[in-house]
């Protein structure tokens, strides 16, 4: 089992389906603790990152990881598209010396909380992303676990993001953020020959 | 709203568009980006380069200061939107004339992670850049967008000293210890009388009762500190310079650069009114500013009110540097 440019990009390709066929819902999740926009600048991000694996084929892991990065930092914006955009950059980094995906999860993880400057427990994508990057450092992982990830999220009181000028009104929701994220998760669980 | 567009989504590649082809001279469109980049090449060699930018709807900033001896290129974001790594890298490999290339931006989540970004992708391609993060707004600690103090029109003499900085040939370090010097002694707060609005929201920010004004509103809307009944020029002068008075502890043996910094839809003619109630009440105190500019130099679309910048001018070289010469849309 290994990662591959072709595995990698049906990886990305069934987390672009994910994300635009949950838009909306990403939308919804949005409007009451953000701007209401995470749907639509991930729909938006994600078809560039296919409209530009289409147009040019990637030589190898780091050009395809870096390809993407820049598809998200270009077209998503606000600080999803420089969170998602560094979690690959960082991939396409680490992919020069090692092709494990627990070590390309470890650096995006390092890199999106050096980012954000968010940390477990902020309700924020990194709610999702250090738990399961350390449950893919321990050899396997389940949809159980990527739903209780995104789950934790839900009764956090906002530290980080626009979310966090509601202060205690922002329990009881859902961090959009970490719902994305769990679709990257599923995506990459879901696709053959990579764990 | 009423404006003088024509698509809302369209505002800002048909403002950089018609900016840059009304003032060539000045300059250039980077080809793909929202990004623009000094016409006078030969001005830029072999100094480092200065590139600043952030949300649109703040002109002249930050595309109004790109010429010699202040900015070498500007993003422009969308409206009160940071613009992406990608368009301020691009914006970084057009000013990188061998000697790096330093960023000034203001401190907002949005801008901090973009700008950031862009330096880790200048960084893979070995230009070297460093940055300072302008926080001058003096009115609340913690804002919507930011977390820290805001970055408001303070920011504009922070490209007029680093810009003259660099014409004269200083390095990325010493650009990087000037900034830092000179960033705590610039500080700055503002008056709103209504405020701005975003064309794609179609209504304004806020809303502000006829005879009401507020203080301490940042350049996006973000809330100030109080809000009360409209005043005569001369009063709101003395909160303002109250406020900064406690900041920066005025003192008639320090000298002080000024700068009255129009919203956008404030008369020339109320900024000159005010201008004369502030002399009056800085000349009380026997402090006469070594410098002052008054003007829109930082807006906020159509938001009507302004902004009181003091600047305390702690060595005599940070004067010659905001009186060196450019050649600019804006200053």
């Amino acid at each position: 089992m290994a990662l591959t440019v072709d595995n990698l990009t049906e990886w990305i390709n069934a987390f672009a389906q994910k994300v635009t066929d949950k838009k909306d819902y990403l939308s919804e999740l949005d409007t009451p603790i953000g701007d209401g926009d995470h749907g639509n600048n991930m729909a938006r991000g994600v078809k560039a990152v296919q409209e530009s694996l289409d147009a040019k084929a990637p030589a190898d892991l780091t050009a395809a990881f870096k390809q993407i990065a820049m598809a998200l930092i270009s077209k998503v914006g606000g600080a999803s598209g420089p969170l998602y955009g560094t979690a690959f950059l960082e991939m396409a980094k680490k992919s020069k010396d090692s092709t494990e995906i627990a070590d390309l999860f470890a650096a995006a993880d390092a890199g999106i909380k050096k980012r954000g400057g968010a940390q477990a427990g902020d309700k924020t994508m990194v709610d999702v992303w250090e738990p399961l990057a350390a449950k893919l450092a321990s050899g396997s992982l389940t949809q159980a676990e990527i739903d209780e990830a995104v789950n934790s999220t839900e009764e956090m009181i906002a530290k980080k993001g626009r979310a966090s000028y509601l202060g205690e009104r922002s329990s009881g929701h859902l961090d959009p953020g970490a719902m994305s994220s769990g679709y990257l998760f599923t995506a990459l669980i879901e696709t053959e020959g990579i764990l | 709203m009423k404006k003088i567009i024509n698509e809302p989504g369209n505002v800002v590649p048909e403002m950089v568009d018609g900016l840059v082809r009304a003032y060539p001279q000045y300059l250039r469109q980077i080809p793909e980006t929202m990004a623009v980049i000094r016409s006078n090449e030969d001005s830029m060699a072999g100094k480092v380069g200065i590139v600043s930018g952030g949300g649109s709807g703040h002109e002249p900033s930050h595309a109004g200061f790109v010429g010699p001896g202040m900015l070498s290129g500007a993003v422009c974001g969308q409206v009160f939107t940071s613009p992406t790594p990608d368009q301020i890298y691009e914006a970084i490999k057009a000013a990188d004339h061998g000697k790096g290339v330093f960023l000034v931006f203001k401190n907002y989540s949005g801008d901090a992670m973009n700008f950031d970004m862009a330096k880790d992708l200048a960084d893979v391609d070995d230009i070297e850049v460093k940055s300072i993060v302008v926080d001058d707004d003096i009115a609340v600690e913690d804002s919507l967008y930011t977390q820290g103090k805001r970055g408001v029109a303070g920011t504009v003499f922070m490209h007029k000293i680093l810009g003259a900085a660099a014409d004269q040939g200083a390095s990325l370090d010493e650009l990087e210890e000037l900034a830092q010097a000179v960033l705590p002694n610039i500080k700055t707060i503002g008056i709103a009388l209504h405020a701005a609005t975003v064309p794609e929201v179609g209504k304004p920010g806020f809303e502000l009762a006829d005879d009401e004004i507020e203080y301490g509103v940042g350049i996006h809307s973000e809330p100030g500190y109080k809000r009360e009944k409209i005043k005569a020029s001369k009063d709101m002068a003395e909160e303002l310079v109250g406020q900064l008075d406690k900041s920066l502890g005025l003192d008639s043996s320090k000298k002080y650069a000024v700068m009255v910094n129009g919203m956008g839809a404030t008369p020339l003619m109320e900024q000159y009114i005010f201008s004369h109630d502030l002399l009056d009440l800085l000349n009380a105190k026997e402090i006469s500013p070594a410098f002052m500019k008054v003007g829109n130099y930082m807006t906020s679309i159509d938001m009507a009110g302004l902004s009181l910048t003091i600047f305390e001018l702690k060595e005599d070289k940070w004067l010659d540097y905001l009186n060196y010469k450019v050649d600019t849309i804006g200053w």
